[in-house]
């Protein structure tokens, strides 16, 4: 007789906790074939808003801490990762169809990239800043700053893992905390991947995953005004353009959809500010 | 009972596991040298460690063919990403096996263990995670089209032997060259223990190759045909004597060498933390460090409360076994090292300057200097030029920004310097006119591996550390295949 | 007391006002102060944190370690300052200086029992014929924020001396020292510390506390601490307890070298209390690391060095329990108080 198996059940992740939708709304998750997978929580505008909240308390800790710390940190995650591969390769298979292989394949490039940001922490800033030699007796110095709390609609109907993976890593890798709307026909393996994060030394709500519907929690996030930018990555399939408008509101950065999920130092450098400060200098 | 006569706090060795004997580990392996075998002695005490086989010219030999094979068949064709892997399955072990390493590095060197633990291996280890980030990234270096040398040969010294290791090797390899490394002749243990953790990264055999020996084999690998890049850090005699052989060949040069830093103290500086930085700037690692600030140039009005403070501040360093960890200063590296402080210092007496130490108990065993101050010291003494490398401050005074300015820069040598001073205009363009390639503002003997160390002039050229550290391990080929 | 009592009593510590007055170089006015507080060196912060970090890595073991429990015990001033203080509470507290350890008679006693100025008569009459040996300190001047007129505080001070209290612990005005107006907050502690004194010549004890938390930069403090050791201060204290950031190691470094400083200038020793937020053996033995290597082990004495603890009691009591028995101890083994 095969043993019986315990089902996981799938929650948010805010603020560190693995909340259910202070709404109580679950929605049907199914495999590509169309089997019941889960019920997992549909996130509601008051849980982005709770999100926004512990992504704002975060920013202070994550911002100072060393990028030393934060390559630790992030590379700890992907050695969590890699420790979870057959789990994703199993989710992935599951909710997208496809063979073990090119599963396996979105996992290992989901974790590579997550590798190749991470090294990047303790590097953007010497390739982004700089030293200006302006005309006068003026130490000059440029630095990139994290602006802030980014909201984010990682790509819808594919990619679940390497989508979400792709979103993330750049903003938090210079200081940054994230509210994320997952895949919302695929949303398990965000919160595995919260379950990761919650296990890697990330301090609580650096990173925060939304489940449901991104055209509902969209609108929201893009006109919250504690929203310092707003990451469209994953929101080619919406109505994007309304949630740009919604953004001019408070003057909140925009990252429009683009179909493209490799690593770039662009997509790091959107998600600071230049900082640049004078000193005089003087020898009497 | 003297509260500050602290009871013995030892590390335990037990955490080591020392082999009697071990060989050149070349090609992934420890195999026989056919050198003179090293004796390496602990220098608190002059008791034997372990005895360590050398290379002769023909291991030499054998050294840079497995490098070059390695390099042609296995790391030159390995995507960055993979090169990047290795380095922080690297860093990872060396944080693991960090308590291990640091007990050996006080033990070979004679450093007080709680300058190896809170600072040499932690800093070894970071060096290596920063560097594995570059590996994948080497378009952003600065240069159009960014290869690699090939085959680097890198001699390090005896003063820092783990952290030098990893200055060297880790951006080496980032850049996807692969080494050949000689520990000092005094300090090879850690080298070889890393050879362990090589193997335990599984790293492909040949790309890291290490070679214990003394000058003679440092100068046959340096001199060898078919090495691409030569970095060394020691003495700027022996620097000079690799720049001469070097010269006309292919292969790129940078040097590490040594300094006679001048830690300048302005009358507005933060008084308690000014004497702080002066006392790390020359008694941190005995005073064996290439960028000690070994010269204090104090404003005249300020120089005798501020010696005086100092004074006071040395009466509290604890001098004595290395393993202790309430030990501040330890043992001078080898015989040699001291013969030379101890001439140093006595022809400054000669020379005119005034000499105190505090008064502490030194072990009957071993090489010992106490940490001694020279004060009435003056431009043109030796005490003032010289480099002593051990735990000695020349004292001198200044007058004007201007004056300090010109004292600090009268020198060939350009590694590091200090300044003092509560005011920020005057430290940013006093900075800016010191002829030094590090210079610390506030603090002194900082490092990290986001931030270039190296010298001007006789001190050395190219840097160690941030982007510079990973270019001068990479060439700019126009019209190269990537 | 009038506002004509009070200038008498200030103009009755001419001697203080002198040495202050030598020191620098001038009569006591803002101006005066601030050229010399401001004219003293300026602390960096990151040098500073970093030396504290330094004396932390030292490693006190065996003899060292417990010579060290011994002697935190024997500089503790027991605290409880609570608003639900009662005599019971008080006695409970008196209970556990006088006996740290009932199941082990060679535990030192307790330099202090602290507690509001109310309770000093409860504090005094536990104490019975201990009281000299343990001394009763009582905090006043409106504390712990200070903010009540200088005849309340006064009156305070004077109540707590009345009913027998050995050493009095003010607070400064803080507001006062960031609106820059030195001179006031130097003339409260020569009131307070006329207030000390008893009909019989003696003076209580003063200890000044600075509030470290709320002058916020390194700088204050050192100006501060040099501010009430100028005033007349025998102690400098860091904190109420009741503002957190309270005592760290780099604050209470920072007031030690001004005490090393001012006993280089005038030969005087002054007392040094870091309080609030020492809860481990650990910590308190940093303390001690940090006193002796900068003004020397001879400030390692009730009369020049005190903590400022209630739970710290019992993590020495514990520290103490294992060194004698071997095992790790347990908190049923420590009394409450």
């Amino acid at each position: 007789m095969s043993r019986l198996q315990i089902p996981k059940t799938y929650k948010q992740f805010i603020g560190g906790k693995f909340p259910r939708s202070e709404s109580g709304r679950t929605y049907r998750v199914t495999s590509a074939e169309g089997e019941f997978v889960a019920n997992a929580a549909q996130s509601s505008r008051k849980d982005a808003r709770d999100a926004v909240t512990a992504a704002r308390s975060a920013f202070a800790a994550w911002s100072g801490a060393t990028s030393y710390n934060r390559v630790q940190v992030l590379y700890r995650i992907a050695e969590v990762l890699e420790g979870r591969r057959t789990q994703f390769i199993d989710e992935i298979r599951t909710l997208e169809g496809g063979s073990a292989a090119s599963a396996a394949a979105q996992v290992d490039r989901a974790i590579d990239l997550w590798v190749w940001y991470a090294g990047w922490a303790d590097k953007y800033a010497q390739v982004l800043g700089s030293a200006n030699p302006v005309a006068g007796p003026y130490f000059n110095l440029s630095v990139p700053e994290p602006t802030g709390v980014v909201a984010q609609i990682a790509p819808q109907g594919s990619d679940s893992l390497l989508g979400l993976v792709a979103v993330i890593a750049p903003a938090i890798v210079s200081g940054n905390t994230v509210v994320v709307i997952a895949d919302e026909r695929a949303p398990l393996p965000a919160i595995s991947f919260a379950e990761v994060v919650a296990t890697s030394d990330v301090p609580d709500g650096v990173v925060n995953i939304l489940t449901g519907s991104a055209t509902e929690l969209g609108p929201w996030l893009a006109s919250h005004a504690d929203v310092d930018a707003l990451d469209l990555t994953g929101a080619g399939s919406l109505d994007w353009v309304a949630l740009e408008e919604a953004a001019a509101e408070t003057i909140t950065r925009v990252v429009r959809p683009t179909g493209d999920l490799h690593g770039s130092l662009q997509k790091i450098a959107v998600f600071t500010e230049t900082k640049t400060i004078w000193h005089t200098t003087s020898l009497i | 009972m003297s509260f500050l006569e602290y009871a013995p706090a030892p590390e335990s060795r037990a955490i080591l596991n020392l082999e009697d004997s071990y060989g050149l580990f070349i090609g992934g392996e420890l195999t026989d040298g056919h050198g003179e075998p090293l004796e390496s002695i602990s220098p608190a005490d002059g008791s034997r460690i372990a005895t360590f086989q050398t290379a002769d010219a023909d291991d030499v030999d054998r050294a840079v063919g497995a490098a070059r094979r390695a390099y042609d068949t296995v790391w030159s064709k390995m995507p960055g990403a993979e090169r990047a892997k290795y380095l922080f399955r690297i860093a990872r072990i060396v944080q693991e096996r960090a308590r291990e390493l640091a007990v050996a590095e006080s033990l070979d060197n004679g450093k007080p263990i709680k300058e190896t633990r809170d600072f040499d291996v932690p800093t070894a280890a970071a060096w290596f995670f920063y560097y594995a980030g570059w590996a994948d990234k080497l378009e952003y270096a600065g240069l159009t089209n960014p290869r690699a040398l090939g085959v680097a040969a890198q001699v390090i010294p005896w003063n820092f032997p783990l952290m030098m290791l990893a200055w060297k090797i880790a951006p080496a390899l980032a850049a996807g060259n692969t080494v050949v490394l000689k520990p000092a002749q005094t300090t090879p243990l850690t080298a070889l223990l890393f050879a362990e953790i090589v193997q335990q990264a599984d790293l492909p055999a040949g790309v890291v190759n290490i070679i214990a020996g003394a000058g003679e084999t440092g100068h046959a690998l340096i001199a060898h045909g078919d090495v691409d890049k030569v970095a060394f850090t020691g003495s700027t005699a022996v620097g000079r004597s690799i720049a001469r052989s070097v010269a006309g060949t292919k292969k790129k040069l940078t040097l590490e060498l040594g300094g006679k830093g001048a830690n300048i103290v302005f009358d507005d500086a933060p008084i308690d933390q000014a004497v702080e930085g002066v006392v790390t700037g020359i008694f941190f690692n005995q005073g064996q460090v290439c960028c000690a600030g070994s010269r204090l140039l104090i404003q005249e009005s300020a120089h005798d409360e501020f010696v005086e403070r100092l004074q006071r501040r040395m009466e509290t360093l604890r001098v004595g076994d290395p393993l202790d960890k309430n030990t501040d200063v330890g043992a001078i590296n080898s015989a040699a090292q001291l013969a030379r402080i101890e001439e140093l210092t006595a022809a400054g007496v000669d020379e005119g300057a005034v000499s105190w130490a505090p008064e502490c108990d030194l072990p009957d065993e071993g090489f010992w200097f106490r940490p001694t101050l020279l004060t009435g010291v003056s431009t043109s003494h030796r005490v003032a030029r010289e480099e002593i490398f051990g735990p000695v401050l020349s004292v001198m005074t200044f007058r004007t920004p201007a004056e300090a300015i010109a004292k600090a820069n009268n020198t060939p040598y350009g590694l590091s310097a200090g300044i003092w001073s509560d005011k920020g205009s005057r430290v940013l363009s006093v900075a800016d006119k010191l002829r030094a390639g590090v210079v610390w503002t506030n603090t002194f003997n900082k490092f990290d591996p986001t931030s270039p160390f190296g010298g001007y002039r006789e001190s050395g050229y190219g840097r160690e550390g941030g982007r510079p550290g990973l270019t001068s391990y990479l060439a700019d080929e126009k019209g190269s295949a990537k | 007391m009038t506002k004509q009592a009070d200038q008498a009593s200030a103009a009755a510590a001419p001697a203080l006002r002198a040495s202050a007055q030598s020191v620098l170089g001038g009569a006591v006015t803002d101006t005066n102060l601030r050229r010399f507080l401001h004219g003293l060196p300026g602390v960096d912060a990151v040098g500073l944190e970093a030396r504290a970090a330094q004396l932390a890595t030292r490693s006190i073991k065996t003899s060292s370690k417990a010579w060290a429990l011994d002697k935190i015990i024997s500089l503790i001033d027991l605290t409880t300052l609570e608003g639900a203080d009662t005599a019971g509470k008080v006695s409970s507290l008196v209970g556990k200086a006088l006996v740290p350890d009932p199941a082990d008679a060679s535990c030192p006693r307790v330099a202090a029992v602290c507690v509001y100025g109310d309770m000093v008569a409860a504090a005094v009459s536990a104490l019975g014929s201990a009281h000299g040996e343990i001394q009763v300190a009582a905090v006043a001047t409106a504390f712990p924020s200070g903010r009540a007129s200088l005849a309340v505080k006064l009156a305070d001070t004077r109540d707590a001396v009345a009913a027998g209290a050995d050493e009095i612990d003010m607070v400064i005005d803080r507001g006062a020292f960031l609106e820059g107006r030195y001179a006031e907050v130097f003339d409260q502690i020569v009131a307070v510390k006329d207030a000390c004194r008893r009909s019989d010549g003696s003076v209580a004890h003063l200890k000044v506390i600075l509030e470290t938390g709320e002058l916020n930069t390194y700088d204050n403090v050192r100006r501060a601490s040099w501010l009430a050791i100028l005033a007349g201060g025998d102690f400098i204290k860091t904190s109420t307890g009741k503002v957190s950031p309270a005592a760290t190691l780099p604050v209470t470094l920072s007031m030690l070298e001004v005490v090393r400083d001012w006993k280089r200038l005038t030969g005087e020793s002054i007392g040094v209390k870091p309080a609030g937020g020492i809860r481990t053996s650990k910590d308190a033995i940093r303390y001690l690391v940090t006193v002796a290597e900068t003004v020397g082990e001879e400030w390692l004495t009730p009369e020049l060095f005190r903590f400022g603890a209630s739970s710290l009691t019992n993590d020495v009591l514990l520290q103490r329990q294992k060194i004698i028995s071997g095992r790790y101890s347990a908190a049923q083994y420590v009394t409450i108080d």
